[in-house]
């Protein structure tokens, strides 16, 4: 148990860590042989795919399994003392005291009833023998060091006046409060726009550096990690591949598997052909495909025909209140400007892609293009037809994929059903078994097999599900997809298989893509041409390559300089 | 390929698996095999209440005054045997049972059913389309919450006893006591509906469906009621058990059914007034009934809910 007199302990000491579940079909271990070590003042990234394991490691650190999850072997030392063990008070004593946490979205945690301030000087009453005023003045430190502006009216408010970015910055003031020896931060910044991100990133890591903390910053953004820890650990279905400095694994990752994780991931400053994708189930030990780096020729601008064209588009949103309530507190009517003069072309055969954080209008220009919104002024313009007068003719042409595939797909209806909607409803396909072959055909378009017909949607993950969608926006033959974030729900290994689909299809069908993400790197790996909208507005359109290498408007410079990238190593 | 899709698209039932799922699941459940034996004994025993039960109760000529408070398992004049002993007047309360249970689960089911076909159209309407319709139905349910089921129900009787001759009044007095639990249970159907189709209505699926320009009536039928059956069977189950219950009380009020048509809920209300002077089993013994027939039918309709999810499958 007694290290050597000359070192002191690592704040955070994991050995031969196991986790099991006992189900009904008997034990299912979870995580297995998971070691690792945090110095004070040390960020130790943890990347995975989803169900590596990362945020069952963490959720074991501070003891919250559930039932009928155990840790079946190993130990958690903080300080050298064993934890693992606790149990009820005196575990809730060390969560909170010496162990902070931050989590995905703070609003979920954060009491819609307290204020701010009731938080924090709850917290820190807590766990520090502290009366009213002294916590009341160290919640004021606190948020001042979280970097929160007024941070003295900031106390009397309640998490809803914050935005996405100051709730997770209250967060991390109330991980602070007890000046803990350790915080344990689970994904704190996925919910986040990237420029939101980029500050969060920053603040995390100047509270670690200035308290001597030890982090645990557990993400699936291999960029964030990138900008944030010292070190990195990355897991695969419940093991640890590797850990070492983040520079060395980025740059010479030792696992077959990282290496081809960290291929699969686009670049903002290269496009690809194709995304070199690691075999998903496939043990960890088997050989990566050969990562082919050849880069796509660049279309000519002026090659082919205006598939589509955006002129003028603005779309108002009425935020007032009924008429009767209008009328009695006698208030004038709202309206938000949420898309404002956007106007762009595509040009048949390539990939548009309209860029922007939440809120600037992206989805609802796709809505409008996809007919699902009608727009308040301006013009769609398909083929040389007016999208919102001849609607019956382009609902065949113009299909659509959606950001969430669990949400998308309709969980009482088989695979062929939903595959055969549009051709029945369009009026494609003369009899059934016209349509089973159709269905059948689409499904092995998208690499699946004609099986898979009778099974319903909960019975496939986000990248197969993902996939039916496709299927089922093929199934009517269309010359025009919008893409609404497709692939940002999804893990970079599917993340790149679905891109390289797309990518597939588009050779074999000659498609034309609307691709709508905040993601600027999968704009960059996918597009020809990008248009830039902030605040309902298109700041900057052009090709793709030329805008994002050397962006004019300062918007999309902020943008460019926001995205954590694996090459920035802090 | 078309050999392994046989059914590609079965449109009028594109939600409803085939039956082996259904079949599977309630294999699996004890529970609910137990729960429907129960349900199909009652139903069996309604149906053929006037061949199980030597007597019938409602008919003044056949009661024996002589036997009247006789308990339990005990044999009366003329050879009469009383297995759930005799009522005030004589009555055999087993028998009475099987004839009240036919009005109870028939006001039950019928009840349930018109505020089914009342509350769920109107909520699906209202929560998709939103608006003046939206705001006008919810003001309507607000207002109908307000008023207890006895008063709405006095209210329709009131104005049947005006419209309706004196002569079939007793006639209608059953449709009338359905018709008055279904107007004040179709709210809960219609704010449940509307809430849950405000939730699916933002659901991609449904963009999807519109995209390919399915009408509005396919999106609601197809698409979104299918997503709300589970909230929809369990009211359903519930209110089954309330409908009863409400039409006892109306009856104990004397604006239900006439003594002519007795329930279940009607001889509870007679045994309740002998409970304090030791005739016990006049009590006790419809009320078992109501409770067995109750349980099972919310011990179904819960599984039912399960077994037609495919998530669950």
């Amino acid at each position: 148990m007694s290290p050597s007199d000359t070192q002191p302990p690592p704040v955070l000491r994991v050995r031969d860590l196991g986790v099991t579940f006992d189900t009904y079909r008997g034990p299912v271990q979870v995580l297995s042989d998971v070691s690792f070590e945090i110095a004070a003042g040390e960020i130790l990234g943890v990347v995975g795919e989803s169900g590596a394991g990362k945020s069952m490691t963490g959720a074991a650190v501070i003891g919250l399994i559930d039932p009928p999850g155990r840790i079946s072997s190993g130990t958690v030392e903080l300080n050298g003392k064993r934890i693992d063990g606790l149990r009820g008070e005196a575990m809730r004593r060390i969560r909170g005291r010496r162990i902070g946490s931050i989590f995905q979205d703070p609003l979920t945690s954060l009491n819609p009833v307290y204020t701010v301030g009731r938080h924090l000087v709850e917290t820190i009453r807590t766990h520090l023998p502290l009366n009213e005023a002294q916590a009341r003045a160290r919640a004021l430190e606190l948020l001042e060091e979280v970097e929160i502006p007024e941070a003295r009216v900031r106390l009397g408010q309640y998490p809803h006046q914050f935005s996405g970015g100051m709730r997770q910055r209250v967060a991390i003031a109330l991980a602070l409060c007890a000046e803990p020896q350790l915080i344990i931060a689970d994904e704190p910044t996925t919910a986040l726009d990237v420029s939101v991100q980029a500050q969060i990133i920053a603040l995390l890591r100047r509270v670690c550096r200035e308290r001597k903390a030890a982090a645990m910053l557990i993400t699936h953004d291999m960029g964030v990690i990138a900008e944030t820890a010292d070190r990195v650990m990355v897991m695969y279905q419940g093991r640890v591949l590797e850990t070492g400095p983040v520079r060395e694994v980025l740059d010479r990752p030792a696992e077959p598997y990282t290496r081809v994780l960290m291929a699969a991931i686009p670049s903002v400053h290269q496009r690809l052909a194709r995304l070199p994708v690691p075999e998903i189930g496939a043990p960890a030990t088997a050989t990566a495909p050969p990562v082919r780096a050849e880069t796509v020729p660049h279309a000519a601008a002026a090659e082919g025909k205006t598939l589509l064209e955006v002129r003028d588009l603005g779309k108002e949103f009425d935020l007032s209140l009924g008429w009767l309530e209008r009328l009695v507190s006698h208030q004038p009517r709202r309206t938000l400007q949420a898309v404002d003069g956007v106007s762009f072309k595509i040009r048949q055969g390539s990939t548009f892609g309209l860029v922007g954080e939440s809120g600037s209008g992206k989805s609802t220009v796709a809505r409008m293009v996809a007919g699902l919104t009608l727009p308040t002024r301006g013009q769609v313009l398909f083929d040389g037809l007016d999208r919102f007068q001849t609607q019956t003719d382009l609902r065949r042409r113009i299909q659509m994929i959606f950001q969430d595939p669990y949400a998308s797909l309709n969980p009482r209806w088989t695979v062929a059903s939903l595959i055969a909607e549009p051709l029945e409803v369009l009026g494609l396909s003369r009899d059934p078994n016209e349509t089973a072959e159709r269905v059948a055909q689409a499904l092995r378009r998208v690499r699946m097999t004609p099986d898979d017909a009778r099974k319903y949607p909960h019975q496939f993950s986000g990248g197969q599900r993902q996939r039916i969608a496709i299927a089922r926006a093929l199934a009517s033959q269309p010359e025009f997809i919008i893409c609404d974030e497709p692939t940002s729900a999804l893990d970079v290994s599917v993340q790149a298989q679905v891109l390289n689909l797309m990518r597939d299809l588009q050779d074999e069908f000659g498609l034309t893509y609307l691709l709508i993400s905040h993601n600027l790197a999968v704009i960059r790996h996918m597009c020809d041409d990008i248009g830039v909208m902030q605040r309902g507005r298109l700041v900057e359109a052009g090709d793709a390559q030329e805008v994002l290498d050397a962006p004019q408007h300062a918007y999309t410079r902020a943008l460019m300089a926001a995205v954590p990238d694996i090459r920035h190593v802090h | 390929m078309s050999d392994v899709i046989h059914h590609p698209a079965p449109a009028r039932r594109g939600w409803r698996q085939s039956d082996s799922p259904v079949k599977r699941a309630f294999a699996r459940s004890r529970t609910v095999q137990v729960a429907s034996a129960v349900l199909l004994l009652i139903v069996l025993a309604t149906l053929l209440a006037p061949w199980l039960a030597w007597q019938n109760p409602f008919d003044s000529a056949s009661l024996e005054l002589n036997d009247a408070f006789l308990p339990p398992w005990s044999e009366g004049g003329h050879g009469a045997f009383y297995a759930l002993g005799a009522d005030d007047q004589g009555r055999d309360v087993a028998s009475a049972i099987l004839y009240g249970l036919r009005m109870s689960v028939l006001v039950g089911v019928s009840a349930v059913l018109l505020s089914l076909c009342i509350g769920v159209p109107l909520g699906l309407v209202a929560g998709y389309a939103g608006g003046w319709f939206d705001t006008l139905l919810m003001r309507l349910a607000d207002v109908q919450l307000t008023f207890p089921v006895i008063l709405v129900a006095m209210l329709i009787l009131g104005i049947v006893r005006g419209v309706v001759p004196e002569g079939v009044r007793e006639q209608v007095a059953v449709l009338v006591i359905i018709l008055a639990i279904a107007l004040s249970d179709w709210v809960q159907y219609a704010r449940t509906v509307r809430g849950a189709v405000m939730v699916e209505k933002q659901k991609d699926y449904v963009l999807a469906a519109q995209l390919i320009g399915r009408s509005r009536s396919a999106i609601l039928g197809r698409h979104i009621l299918p997503n709300l059956l589970a909230p929809i069977l369990v009211i359903a189950a519930i209110s089954f058990a309330h409908a009863i219950v409400a039409e006892s009380t109306l009856s104990y009020l004397g604006v239900g059914l006439p003594p002519t048509q007795p329930s279940l809920g009607t001889l509870i209300r007679i045994g309740q007034s002998f409970l304090f002077s030791g005739e016990w089993w006049i009590l006790l013994f419809p009320s078992l009934v109501l409770l067995a027939l109750a349980l099972s039918v919310n011990l179904v309709g819960d599984w039912l809910r399960d077994a037609l999810n495919p998530k669950l499958q």
